[in-house]
C-alpha cells in the first residue's frame, strides 16, 4: 500500500490580481521508504503542494481533491488531527533554516517542545533525546551545542539541526523543500549525504523539492516534473534523464550546464514560464513549446502512463521527441514575448489575501 | 606577448570590525575579506571566479571598481593604476568598467523607466549626447539584448527577473566598457532562463570583444563560460588555470574536494564513489589558520602547511599548495573516515 496518496489535488489562492490555479489536478504517490523528487521551476506550484499536504497553507488558499497518508485523509482535515500527523507522522524541512527556527529559544527548547507536546516525555528526557538526534546528524559536541541559539550555527549545521529536529519523533515520511539551495555545494554534498544515511537508518519515505536536477540524480527514485502547476512527466529516474518523455523535460535536461563535459552552446528554453493569474487555456508550456501542434493551445493534455512506471501529459508524438533530441537544438528566441506582468506569481504574492 | 587588459597583483580588502562590548578605545579587529590576490586579465577574455560563500568573491568585484576601499595594485591597460585615482580620475574609468549585479529586480531603480535607466550612464560619461542620439542609442542597446525597444517606457516590475537581467547588461554595454564584472548574475535566475542570459553574454561578449569577470557559486555555469577560472578561499588565490585545464586535472585539493560535490545531473553518475568530503566548516575570517588557508580541512596537511603560506606558483596552471598534485585514494579514504567520525 502506498504510504502516501494524493489524487487530483488542486491549490486555488484569491489574490488582488483574480484566482490563481497554483496546483492543478496533481496526482501522486509515495511508497514507504521511497525518495520521490519534484523538480520544477519558481511559480510550477511545487512548493504549495507540500505546504497543501502538510495543511500549511497561506489563508487564502483552499486546496481540493484528496490526500491519504496511511490510508487516512488528511487534506482539509481538523487541526487536532493534523497536528498529530504533522511531526509524529510527517515531518517537513525548508530552504532557509535561519528563517525557520525560533530565534529567541536555544536548540534544546525548541527540541525538546516538540518531544513533550508529542511525546510527552519529561523536559529532561526530552533534552537527553535532543542531544542524541543533534549526534545522529553529526553535529561535533551535541552536548555542549545544545544549549546555543541558531545564529551560533552556520548555515549547514542550522540545518542539520533542522533535520534532527524534524526527525525527532521518527516520522514516516520527510518533506524536504529545497534543503540545500541556501548552502554551497559542499555543505550541500554533506547535507544529502546525511539525508541518504538518515533515511535508510529510520526507514523513512522522502519528498524532495528541488530545482536542481543534479541533487535529484543523485537521490531519488523516482521524479515528478512540474510546470505551470501540473505534472507533466514522472518516472523513475533513470528513464526520465535518459528518455526525456515531455519536451520541458528535454529543454530542462538540454538547459543546464554540465561540469563533467563542456557544450559550445546552451540549448534554452525561449521565453518565460506562463503567468498563473491568466494560465494559457491549453497546455501551459505550449507557448515555449518546439513540438507544439494546434490542439496544445485549446486543451491540456492529460498525464496518461506510457511505459513502465512512466507517465507524460504531452499530446506531441514520443517518437518526434526522441527524433529530434540528437538533432534538434532549441533555438534561442531572441525577441521575447510581450511581458505578462508579475510573471510566475511567487509564494510571497499569493501570501497576501 | 599582449599587454594585460588587467595586471592584479597583491589586492587586499580589510574590514575593521568593532569588538562587541569592546571600549571606545578597544582597537577593532582586522577581518582580510582579500588577503592578497594576483591575477592577470586579456582583452576579451573571461575569467571565471569560484568559491563558497565568504570567500572574498564579491568583495574582490567590489574592490575592482572602487566600491570599497583596497590595497595593492590595479593596473589598467593604460598604465593606471586603478588603486591609487582619485574619485574624480575614476570617473573616467567607469566607463570601461562596468558592473552587473546578482539580484536583476533590486538592482535597478523602480521609479525609472526602462529607457531612463539604460541611458542613465550614456548620459553621465557623455553629457555631450542630444536626447534624439541618447534614445536611438537605448533602443538599438535594447534590440542587442533581446528586449524589444517599445518596453522603453515601461518599469522595471512589469519584467520577468530574466528580463531584468538584460536590462542591467544593457545598462552595463551602453557606455562600451571594455571590462563588465559580471556578480552572481545567473544565480537567481530559473534553469531555463539561466541558459538564455547565459548566451547572450558570451554573445555579447565575442561581437563585442569585451572582458569578463564572472563570479558564480555554480562551478558548471563557470566552466561553460570561462575562459580561465580562478578558485578563492578565504580570501587567498588555491589555483588558477584555463578552464579546462582546472576542471580535468585540478591540482589543488580544495579545488578537487569543491569540484568533486557538484551534482551531476546524470543518474548513472556514482557520486558517492567520487565524492572528497570536507571536514568541519569554514574557519571565522577573523582568525584564519596559520600558514595555508586550507589546512585546517585539507587531507594531505602536513606540519609544514602551518608554518608557511604557500605561493602561487606555476606558469600556466597556477597553484598556491606546498604539495601539489591529484588526491590519492588513500588521501580520499582518509577524508571520508574523519567525515564519518
Amino acid at each position: 500500500m502506498a504510504l502516501l496518496e494524493i489524487n487530483d489535488l488542486c491549490v486555488r489562492f484569491q489574490t488582488n490580481d483574480g484566482e490563481v490555479g497554483a496546483v492543478n489536478h496533481v496526482s501522486l504517490r509515495v511508497d514507504p521508504g521511497e525518495t520521490l523528487g519534484v523538480v520544477g521551476e519558481s511559480g510550477s506550484g511545487k512548493s504549495q503542494l507540500s505546504f497543501a499536504i502538510m495543511g500549511l497553507l497561506a489563508r487564502n488558499g483552499r486546496a481540493s481533491g484528496s490526500v491519504r497518508f496511511d490510508g487516512q485523509e488528511i487534506l482539509n482535515a481538523p487541526p487536532r488531527l493534523l497536528n498529530r500527523i504533522r511531526a509524529e507522522k510527517i515531518a517537513m524541512i525548508f530552504q532557509d533554516p535561519m528563517t525557520s527556527l525560533n530565534p529567541y529559544m536555544r536548540v534544546a527548547d525548541q527540541m525538546a517542545e516538540v518531544l513533550t507536546l508529542h511525546k510527552g516525555m519529561s523536559r529532561r528526557e526530552a533534552v537527553a533525546e535532543s542531544v542524541r538526534m543533534l549526534d545522529a546528524v553529526r553535529i561535533p559536541d551535541a552536548k555542549g551545542r545544545v544549549r546555543l541559539y541558531p545564529h551560533e550555527f552556520s548555515g549547514g549545521m542550522r540545518q542539520r539541526v533542522m533535520i534532527a529536529m524534524a526527525l525527532l519523533c521518527r516520522p514516516q515520511l520527510l518533506i524536504a523543500d529545497e534543503p540545500t539551495t541556501a548552502l554551497d555545494v559542499t555543505v550541500q554534498a554533506q547535507i544529502m549525504r546525511l539525508l541518504a544515511d538518515l533515511q535508510r537508518e529510520f526507514g523513512m519515505a522522502m519528498i524532495l523539492i528541488t530545482h536542481d536536477l543534479g541533487v535529484v540524480a543523485g537521490s531519488c527514485e523516482r521524479v515528478a516534473v512540474m510546470y505551470g502547476g501540473r505534472i507533466r512527466e514522472s518516472g523513475p529516474v533513470g528513464p526520465l534523464f535518459h528518455d526525456p518523455a515531455h519536451p520541458y523535460t528535454q529543454g530542462l535536461l538540454a538547459a543546464i550546464p554540465r561540469i563533467d563535459h563542456d557544450d559550445e552552446e546552451l540549448a534554452a528554453i525561449p521565453g518565460a514560464p506562463p503567468n498563473m493569474t491568466r494560465p494559457p487555456p491549453g497546455c501551459a508550456f505550449e507557448p515555449r513549446c518546439p513540438y507544439r501542434r494546434d490542439e496544445c493551445a485549446a486543451s491540456d493534455p492529460a498525464l496518461d502512463p506510457f511505459a513502465e512506471a512512466r507517465a507524460r501529459a504531452c499530446f506531441a508524438p514520443l517518437a518526434d521527441l526522441r527524433a529530434h533530441r540528437e538533432t534538434v537544438h532549441l533555438a534561442e528566441d531572441e525577441a521575447i514575448m510581450p511581458v505578462a506582468a508579475f510573471a510566475g506569481a511567487s509564494p510571497s504574492t499569493l501570501d497576501k489575501p | 606577448m599582449t599587454r594585460p587588459l588587467l595586471d592584479v597583483r597583491d589586492l587586499r580588502v580589510t574590514f575593521h570590525i568593532r569588538r562587541e562590548g569592546g571600549l571606545p578605545w578597544t582597537p577593532p579587529r582586522a577581518l582580510h575579506a582579500v588577503g592578497g590576490v594576483d591575477f592577470t586579465l586579456n582583452p576579451g577574455e573571461t575569467l571565471g571566479v569560484v568559491g563558497e560563500s565568504g570567500c572574498g568573491k564579491s568583495t574582490l568585484a567590489r574592490a575592482l571598481i572602487g566600491l570599497v576601499p583596497a590595497t595593492g595594485q590595479a593596473e589598467w591597460i593604460d598604465g593606471r593604476d586603478l588603486l591609487a585615482l582619485t574619485p574624480r580620475q575614476m570617473m573616467t574609468y567607469r566607463a570601461d568598467i562596468q558592473m552587473v549585479f546578482q539580484d536583476p529586480l533590486a538592482s535597478l531603480n523602480p521609479r525609472m523607466t526602462v529607457g531612463q535607466i539604460i541611458a542613465e550612464p550614456l548620459t553621465t560619461h557623455h553629457p555631450g549626447l542630444s536626447r534624439a542620439e541618447v534614445k536611438d542609442r537605448v533602443r538599438a542597446m535594447m534590440q542587442k539584448v533581446g528586449l524589444l525597444p517599445n518596453q522603453i517606457n515601461r518599469y522595471p516590475h512589469e519584467f520577468s527577473g530574466g528580463q531584468c537581467q538584460r536590462i542591467g547588461i544593457a545598462r552595463a554595454l551602453i557606455v562600451e566598457p571594455k571590462l563588465i564584472i559580471c556578480d552572481e548574475p545567473v544565480s537567481a535566475l530559473d534553469v531555463s532562463i539561466q541558459a538564455q542570459v547565459i548566451n547572450l553574454l558570451i554573445r555579447l561578449q565575442r561581437e563585442l570583444g569585451l572582458a569578463l569577470v564572472f563570479i558564480a557559486h555554480d562551478l558548471s555555469v563557470v566552466r561553460h563560460i570561462s575562459d580561465r577560472v580562478m578558485v578563492l578561499y578565504l580570501g587567498k588565490v588555491m589555483e588558477i588555470a584555463a578552464s579546462d585545464d582546472l576542471y580535468s586535472d585540478p591540482q589543488h585539493p580544495y579545488t578537487q574536494a569543491l569540484l568533486s560535490a557538484v551534482p551531476v545531473p546524470d543518474p548513472d553518475f556514482d557520486a558517492v564513489a567520487h565524492v572528497v568530503p570536507l571536514a568541519g566548516d569554514l574557519p571565522s575570517p577573523l582568525a584564519p589558520p596559520s600558514g595555508c588557508v586550507f589546512r585546517t580541512r585539507c587531507p594531505r596537511a602536513q606540519p609544514a602547511c602551518a608554518d608557511q603560506v604557500p605561493a602561487l606558483t606555476g606558469d600556466d596552471h597556477l597553484t598556491a599548495c606546498h604539495f601539489p598534485g591529484p588526491l590519492t585514494a588513500e588521501e580520499i579514504a582518509r577524508a571520508r573516515r574523519v567525515e564519518a567520525a
